[in-house]
C-alpha cells in the first residue's frame, strides 16, 4: 500500500509538473472529491440485530442471524453524459459485526454530478483465482473457500426452527463458474437524486441491505428444504434473489 | 548452458574457499542458485512465471523452512513434508490416503509435488486454482493439518526466528497471510523435475540413452496412453473417469467442484514423471504396483455413465488393448521418468 501511494505521489508530481508547463489560462485540472458510502442492515423493515433479533419470512418461518458479511466491489459512478468513474482496487468487505466496515470512503472521485451508482455483490472472477491477496480479499477474513478456490460473496448464518437437522442456517453464496456463477452487479436507483462530487464537500450515499431479500423474490426460500448452501445451484437462486432487490438507496446526502 | 558452467565454476571456486576458511572458523555459505528458476529445454512455458514471485535464495529458504515446519498443523506434528517426501518425489510412501493430525486418514492419495509451476489447477478434483492459495486446502482440511491461517500467522509472529526471516525478505512489520503464502510458493514452485533419463534423451544430452525395450515402451505410451498422459509433462491436465468404479458415492471427484453430473467419477490425469517412485496409485491409492495399474487399463475397467470415451471399444469391454510385451516395454520406459537428481537435490531437503 505504501508503495502504491508513493507511486501515486510520483505520478501526481509529474502531472503537476507537466500541467505547470502548459499555458496557465487553459489549465482546468478537474477537482476531485470524496464520497462516503454507508450501509444499514435491515430484515424487512426492522434493523438487523445479530443473534438476539428474531425475524419471520413471508412463508411464516422464524429465523435469527448470527453472521451477515458480504463483498461490495467494483464500485462505479456514472454521470448523465455517460462518463464513468470506477474506484480502483475496489473491494470492500462489509460485516454486520464490525460497524467500521459499514462505512467507507471513495477518494479522488472526479468532481461532477453523478446520476447512477453501480457495484458488484461479490468478487470478480479474476480475483477469485489470482493467488494470495491482501486487504478485504485477505483469506484470513474467513471469506475464502480453501477446497474450491474462490471467495464467499455473501456469508449469512443463523438458525431457524423450521430448518432441518441441527436447525442451522448456512448460506454461503459464492462461485464464479457457469452455470453456478453467483456474481451479481446491481445499480440501485438513486430515486432521482444526483451525487454531487465537489472539492470541498463530503456527500454520502446511504444504502440499505435487507437480509430478508435473500429469501424472497424470484426464488422464495423455504428453510425446511433449503437451509444450507455453499455454492452451486441453490446459491444461484439466492444470488438471483439478492440481485432482485437486496440493496436500495435510502437517501443521498449532498454534503 | 553457459550459465550453468559459470555456476559450477563458482561452486568449485567457493568450495575451495570454504575448505580454506574452515581452518579459520569463518562461515562461508556455499554458492547455489534457487532450483527451478529456468524453463527446461523440453518444457512448455510455465503457468506461474517466476516474475509473479521472483525467486531469491532467502525467500526460497524461508519457504523451505515453512514446508517442513510441523507447526503449520493444529497439533504441531504434521508438516507439508510429512505427506510429501522428497525421496518419493514429494508423494507419500506406502500411504493409500493422506495421514493427517490425530492419525486421521483422508480420502485421497497425496500426489507427487513436481513441476507445479506448469499447473493451473491443483488437487485430484482441481478445486485449488492458484499455486499460492493451494496450501490453504490441506492446511484447513480437518483430516489433514486442521489449522487456520489466522492461527498460523499467530504462531509465526510469536516465533523467535520467523519475524526476522520474513522481515529480511518482505520488510518490517507483522507477517501477513500474503507473505506466508508467497514464501511457501518460493519452495513449491521450485520443485522442478526435469532431469530424468528420459529428459536427457528428449534434449539429446549425454546420459540420455534409452534401451530398445525402453524406446518401444515410449512408442506404446505415446500411441496408447498419450491422449491423456500427453506432452513432456505427461498429462493433459484434464479430469477423466478411468473405469475404477461403477458408482462414486465415496468421492465424486471433479463433480465435487463443478456440481455437474457429467463430472462424477472424473479425477485429474496425473503426470507420469517419477511414477515408479510414487506408489500406491490412483486418487484413492488402490493399486500397489504399476503392473496392477496396467492390468487395470488392459482388462480391469468397469462401466459407468461418465467413463471416458478414450476407453470405449466396440464389441468388447472398455480398456486399452495391451499385449504382455507392450506392458513389459511400458514398465521399462516408465522407469526412465525417474529423476534421481530431483529426489537427491540437497537444496530441496529439510535443513534443521
Amino acid at each position: 500500500m505504501k508503495f502504491r501511494s508513493f507511486t501515486f505521489l510520483i505520478i501526481a508530481s509529474f502531472t503537476t509538473l507537466f500541467s505547470a508547463c502548459k499555458d496557465d489560462a487553459d489549465v482546468t485540472t478537474p477537482a476531485a472529491g470524496t464520497l462516503d458510502i454507508e450501509v444499514d442492515h435491515l430484515v424487512g423493515s426492522t434493523p438487523l440485530t445479530l443473534n438476539t433479533g428474531t425475524y419471520t419470512t413471508p412463508l411464516g418461518q422464524q429465523f435469527t442471524v448470527s453472521t451477515f458479511n458480504y463483498y461490495l466491489s467494483n464500485i462505479k459512478l456514472k454521470k448523465a453524459d455517460g462518463t464513468e468513474y470506477a474506484e480502483p482496487e475496489s473491494y470492500h468487505l462489509v460485516k454486520e459485526s464490525d460497524a467500521k466496515t459499514k462505512m467507507f470512503t471513495l477518494t479522488d472521485v472526479p468532481a461532477g454530478d453523478y446520476t447512477s451508482l453501480t457495484f458488484t455483490l461479490g468478487v470478480d472472477s479474476t480475483r477469485n483465482v489470482s493467488g494470495a491477496q491482501t486487504g478485504a480479499l485477505d483469506p484470513t477474513n474467513g471469506m475464502f473457500w480453501t477446497w474450491n478456490s474462490g471467495y464467499i460473496y455473501t456469508k449469512m448464518e443463523g438458525s431457524s426452527p423450521q430448518a432441518g437437522g441441527n436447525k442451522q442456517l448456512v448460506f454461503h453464496i459464492g462461485g464464479f463458474k457457469k452455470p453456478n456463477n453467483t456474481i451479481r452487479t446491481v445499480s440501485p436507483s438513486l430515486n432521482g437524486a444526483t451525487i454531487q462530487i465537489r472539492k470541498d464537500r463530503t456527500p454520502a450515499v446511504h444504502l440499505q441491505a435487507d437480509v430478508l431479500k435473500m429469501f424472497t423474490g424470484p426464488n422464495p426460500v423455504d428453510f425446511s428444504t433449503l437451509s444450507n448452501t455453499m455454492g452451486g445451484s441453490n446459491s444461484v437462486k439466492v444470488a438471483d434473489n439478492q440481485a432482485a432487490g437486496m440493496f436500495r438507496v435510502d437517501h443521498v446526502h449532498a454534503n | 548452458m553457459l550459465r550453468a558452467v559459470v555456476v559450477r565454476l563458482a561452486l568449485v571456486g567457493l568450495a575451495g574457499l570454504g575448505l580454506v576458511a574452515c581452518a579459520s572458523e569463518a562461515e562461508v555459505a556455499p554458492a547455489w542458485d534457487v532450483p527451478g528458476t529456468t524453463v527446461p529445454g523440453n518444457f512448455p512455458a510455465p503457468v506461474y512465471a517466476t516474475s509473479q514471485n521472483p525467486p531469491t535464495r532467502e525467500a526460497f529458504e524461508l519457504g523451505r523452512t515453512l514446508f517442513y515446519d510441523p507447526r503449520l498443523s493444529r497439533t504441531g506434528d504434521i508438516s507439508c513434508g510429512s505427506c510429501h517426501q522428497q525421496f518419493v518425489a514429494f508423494a507419500h510412501q506406502d500411504h493409500r490416503v493422506s495421514h493427517g493430525v490425530d492419525n486421521l486418514l483422508g480420502t485421497r492419495n497425496a500426489p507427487a509435488l513436481q513441476n507445479l509451476r506448469w499447473r493451473s489447477e491443483f488437487l485430484w478434483d482441481g478445486g485449488a486454482k492458484n499455486l499460492e492459495t493451494m496450501p490453504l486446502a490441506p492446511i484447513t482440511n480437518p483430516v489433514e493439518m486442521d489449522e487456520s491461517l489466522e492461527n498460523i500467522l499467530r504462531k509465526l509472529n510469536a516465533d523467535a526466528r520467523y519475524p526476522q526471516q520474513f522481515a529480511r525478505v518482505y520488510g518490517p512489520g507483522p507477517i501477513t497471510s500474503q507473505q506466508f503464502l508467497k514464501a511457501l510458493v518460493q519452495f513449491t514452485a521450485a520443485l522442478t523435475s526435469s532431469n530424468s533419463r528420459y529428459d536427457k534423451y528428449a534434449r539429446h544430452e549425454t546420459g540420455g540413452e534409452l534401451s530398445a525395450t525402453e524406446l518401444r515402451g515410449l512408442t506404446v505410451l505415446r500411441q496408447k496412453c498419450g491422449s491423456c498422459h500427453a506432452g513432456e509433462l505427461f498429462t493433459d491436465e484434464t479430469y477423466r473417469n478411468n473405469g475404477l468404479d461403477r458408482t462414486f458415492a465415496a468421492d465424486s471427484g471433479r463433480a465435487h467442484i463443478t456440481g455437474r453430473p457429467q463430472d462424477v467419477g472424473r479425477f485429474k490425469v496425473p503426470s507420469l514423471r517419477n511414477v515408479a517412485l510414487t506408489p500406491p496409485y490412483m486418487h484413492d491409492g488402490r493399486f500397489r504396483t504399476l503392473r496392477e495399474v496396467l492390468d487395470h487399463y488392459s482388462g480391469g475397467m468397469v462401466e459407468s455413465g461418465t467413463l471416458d470415451q478414450q476407453f470405449r471399444r466396440t464389441g468388447t469391454s472398455p480398456g486399452i488393448s495391451l499385449t504382455d510385451d507392450e506392458k513389459t516395454d511400458l514398465l521399462a520406459f516408465l522407469q526412465t521418468l525417474t529423476d534421481t537428481e530431483f529426489i537427491q537435490d540437497q537444496r530441496l531437503a529439510e535443513h534443521r
